[in-house]
């Protein structure tokens, strides 16, 4: 396998984008990742996409994508693993890359949501739950983590305010962030006032529906050297792993296995553990979500996943920042996209541009980004080799 | 959403509880799968689940997807029976304020909702406090 870098990065701003159509927004990252990297075509493009077809009715997302691009007849192929499908698309891209099939490939995310009404996206998220077994019971995406939530608070004592500070800590963040969908702070007390969804999550414990995109573009390492426009980032790690679809299934509720053993195999490929990284980009798709990841990642111990949130432990200016960017919570969760954008993110970390919200001598960074209740996740470490 | 065939193909575990047994393992398949989680079997026996339980976890949906907005706001949960099958399930005819994990449950056949577009009246296993 060869060694690969992330050479160009693209996303736009993220939000209810009622002008824009799916392939428009897709185009634009991916046209900005092209720029970025400066190169004049791509071998192949992978695109992560969660539900074009429930979304915007539109499936064979890779020839039209691929066609948008004017490129040629290149492969365009689509990747789907519910809110993973960016992560995973990523991972696809890296392979191709790694194992010599092409040599400069665009991996991107896209999800245009906002086309449909509230009870539409609904059921097209539950579509990444066991349909017969979960669904069938009137049971929601919010309605599995809370269940979850539960487990947690009731084994562990993690506590409510715990799950408002993740939120206050995402939104702090996402001030930061020019392309971020909602850019206000929100207050502890706002989120636990916030409407009830599922008990005991809230309105504010979830990530918002979006529509957005994002892309980057990966090559050889010895390439990215060559080409210098930008300091190296090399992906040090991937992996993935899967879960029970159905949360009935699960050994232990809470915990989240699948990210776990990606983390174990992706600190393996990079030879450095968690108390080694500068920062990480995770999925907080809700606030138990973040929790959860942070023990399954070893940031911190089983059942400490909401203190390190209120200690100040993940916040920025802490030992190590989680979600900088402001997370799905705050930049907003174009579900196909992001997996995309938080390696977008750590790119732009590691190249120290990334403004306000930048790490101080970020050096290595994770990416984690989960499907349905972590019957999937994908996990990425990159590593900055600063100005050459 | 929901076509008859397919509705129809799951008649044995909604209507009858019904689940697998693994010959080779004991271990009891709900819904019934190809291979045994456990032990990769193959062969299994009709077994019904158990009619009791306890609420391992549970939510309150007060934002319905469509089709069960009417119901809401519902209690739904993960039960383990005394079986040691976990399933999930809604839980009725409870005070959804004192409902709590550890509570004492007992199945019962229900009307689930009723399908908008082809008009199926679904009907299932939901959870009743047992006394
Ligand atoms: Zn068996």
């Amino acid at each position: 396998m060869r060694e690969v870098a992330v050479i160009g990065v693209g996303m736009n701003r993220w939000g209810e984008l009622w002008e824009k159509s799916h392939r428009a927004i897709w185009t634009e990252a991916a046209l900005e990742a092209v720029e970025d990297a400066g190169v004049d075509r791509v071998d192949a493009v992978y695109v992560g996409c969660m539900s074009g077809g429930l979304f915007v009715g539109q499936e064979h997302l890779g020839a039209m994508l691929a066609g948008e691009l004017a490129m040629g007849p290149i492969p365009g192929v689509r990747v789907e693993s519910a809110c993973a499908s960016g992560g995973l698309a990523f991972r696809q891209a890296y392979i191709a890359v790694a194992s010599g099939a092409h040599d400069v490939v665009l991996a991107s995310g896209v999800e245009k949501m906002t086309d449909v009404d509230g009870a539409a996206a609904t059921y097209a998220l539950s579509t990444a739950a066991d349909q017969e077994y979960e669904g069938y019971h009137g049971v929601t995406f919010p309605g599995l983590y809370a269940m979850m939530a539960r487990v947690h608070m009731h084994r562990y004592g993690t506590t409510r305010r715990q799950l408002a500070d993740v939120a206050v800590k995402n939104h702090a963040h996402g001030t930061m962030n020019p392309l971020a969908q909602y850019r206000d702070p929100v207050t502890p007390e706002q989120v636990m006032e916030s409407v009830l969804v599922a008990d005991p999550l809230r309105v504010l414990d979830c990530s918002p529906i979006t529509d957005g995109a994002a892309a980057v573009v990966l090559a050889p390492v010895e390439l990215a050297r060559r080409l210098a426009r930008a300091p190296v980032v090399r992906v040090a790690a991937s992996a993935h792993a899967t879960d029970t679809i159905a949360l009935a299934d699960r050994e232990d509720l809470a915990w989240l296995g699948s990210t776990a053993r990606a983390a174990e195999q992706a600190y393996a490929q990079a030879g450095v553990g968690p108390s080694q990284l500068s920062f990480a980009e995770v999925h907080d798709c809700f606030t138990i979500a973040e929790v959860m990841v942070v023990e399954a990642l070893g940031l911190a111990d089983r059942g400490k996943g909401g203190e390190a949130a209120s200690s100040g432990y993940t916040r920025l200016g802490g030992r190590v920042p989680v979600n900088a960017s402001g997370g799905l919570k705050s930049k907003g969760h174009p579900v196909g996209a992001t997996g995309v954008a938080q390696v977008r993110e750590a790119v732009v970390q590691l190249r120290g541009q990334a403004g306000e919200r930048q790490v101080r001598g970020a050096r290595w960074g994770l990416t984690q980004n989960m499907g349905g209740t972590g019957a999937s996740s994908v996990v990425h470490i990159f590593q900055g080799e600063g100005r050459r | 959403m929901i076509g008859t065939a397919r509705y129809w193909r799951e008649i044995p575990q909604r209507y009858r509880y019904e689940a697998a047994r693994c010959t080779a393992c004991a271990h009891v398949a709900f819904p019934p799968r190809t291979l045994c989680a456990k032990c990769r079997g193959r062969a299994f026996e009709p077994c019904t689940l158990a009619g009791e339980g306890v609420v391992e976890t549970f939510t309150v949906i007060r934002v319905a997807p469509a089709g069960y907005a009417d119901e809401a706001p519902y209690a739904v949960g993960l039960i383990r029976l005394t079986d040691g099958v976990r399933l999930m399930a809604q839980v009725v005819d409870c005070d959804l304020a004192r409902l709590a994990i550890g509570d004492r449950v007992r199945v019962e056949f229900r009307r689930i909702r009723q399908d908008g577009e082809s008009g199926i009246l679904c009907y299932g296993y939901k959870f009743v406090p047992a006394t």
